[in-house]
């Protein structure tokens, strides 16, 4: 293939000689195929490693580090069954929660909008709004994970994972979301 | 006048040895690849746009997933001690060779009535073994509390450093089964701990 003749003419007449095969193997195309599934191979592994997300939880030893936090400057998202999110400002049962889905012009642009919202609304320098999280019992990890992210890239400054209440479970079964 | 002939060279190479160190790196990154998947419980990691990478050492993993709970220490050295431990605090003593082949096992869920057993089967066999998961409750002596307190202990000792616990939850994974781990590690003061997800471009 890629070798070249270089023996030149060789002799005219003389003894016939069956012609002795070369016993080298063209290796560039195997070299080839190696180095693609070598290549192959470090971009899967290094691509599945793992990634982590940090998350910080409050200290529940110590009793007496709740700040008090103005109502409204709060909002709760609940975690309902099949990805469902419903959200409210404020006390719970005082006003009706607002369905909402995951994806980009779901719970992300809740988030930013009323972030701005309720920076616009208070006087600095505590002006920025508190997400707290309540996951209820059907909820799924994934919801937990996709909803701390979220939170994550909307940069909330300040959120905090709480039990569900009764009062929320219920806010939840109302809409068929439990 | 003759013009000087000058012998035309081979354009061939001799890929022989090119060959013997492609394959020989293709078969070193098939084998650590293979490896590095022995998960006893497979759990799909939900998606997360984070980008922090997950470490390597002095790492403890608690995998949840169908209901069951399972637990991985990072280190061979870390397993030992922590295996003996464990044998202290539930009266069981543990040979030399259970804690060799105790340290090969990244990841288990087994209570410690069967942990013996368990470590004794052939690697063969501890594939095939259905492991029950680790026994949790809300109490302060559950075997899950106590496999992470003596872990955290095993690796301040051994290596002076804090472990760190990681949660490696299932999609689909209800949600009360993550907080039960999650109001485990609180009751140890453990604030801080990591969710292992998988990436996902930002939308």
């Amino acid at each position: 293939m890629a070798e070249l003749d270089t023996s030149g003419g060789g002799k005219k007449g003389g003894k016939i000689r069956s012609k002795k095969a070369s016993t080298r193997i063209d290796l560039t195309a195997m070299v080839d195929l190696a180095f693609l599934l070598i290549t192959f191979f470090i971009m899967a592994t290094t691509l599945a490693k793992p990634k982590a997300m940090d998350t910080f939880w409050p200290d529940k030893t110590k009793k007496d580090v709740q700040l008090p936090v103005p109502e409204s400057r709060t909002m709760t998202v609940l975690l309902g069954s099949n990805s469902s999110i419903e959200w409210y400002i404020g006390a719970p049962g005082k006003s009706a929660p607002t369905i909402d889905n995951f994806g980009k012009n779901g719970i992300r642009k809740t988030f930013i909008e009323k972030n701005k919202e309720i920076e616009a609304s208070h006087a600095g320098p505590d002006n920025f709004m508190i997400v707290l999280v309540k996951a209820s019992d059907k909820s799924t990890y994934k919801d937990f994970v996709s909803i701390l992210d979220e939170i994550n890239i909307a940069g909330i400054k300040s959120y905090g994972v709480v039990d569900i209440l009764p009062v929320e479970v219920s806010l939840l079964k109302k809409d068929g979301h439990y | 006048m003759s013009r000087i002939k000058i012998p035309r060279k081979s354009t061939a190479i001799d890929m022989t040895a090119m060959c013997d160190v492609a394959f020989l790196l293709l078969t070193f990154f098939i084998l650590t690849a293979k490896l590095r998947q022995e998960d006893p419980l497979q759990v799909d990691t939900p998606a997360a746009t984070t980008k922090v990478l997950f470490p390597d050492i002095d790492v403890a993993t608690l995998t949840v997933g169908k209901g069951k709970i399972f637990f991985g220490v990072e280190g061979t050295d870390v397993r030992q001690e922590l295996l003996d431990a464990m044998g202290k605090k539930y009266n069981q003593t543990f040979t030399p060779d259970e804690k060799k082949k105790f340290s090969t096992i990244p990841s288990f869920g087994v209570p410690m009535a069967q942990l013996k057993q368990f470590i004794n089967l052939r690697e063969e066999d501890r594939k095939k073994f259905t492991q029950p998961g680790i026994p949790v409750d809300t109490t302060n002596t559950s075997e899950l509390f106590n496999w992470i307190h003596e872990a955290r202990v095993a690796d301040a000792t051994l290596r002076n450093k804090s472990l760190r616990i990681a949660i490696k939850g299932d999609s689909k994974q209800e949600y009360p089964e993550v907080k039960k781990v999650i109001d485990i590690l609180q009751k140890q003061a453990i604030n801080k701990f990591s969710l292992i997800t998988s990436l996902k471009d930002s939308k």
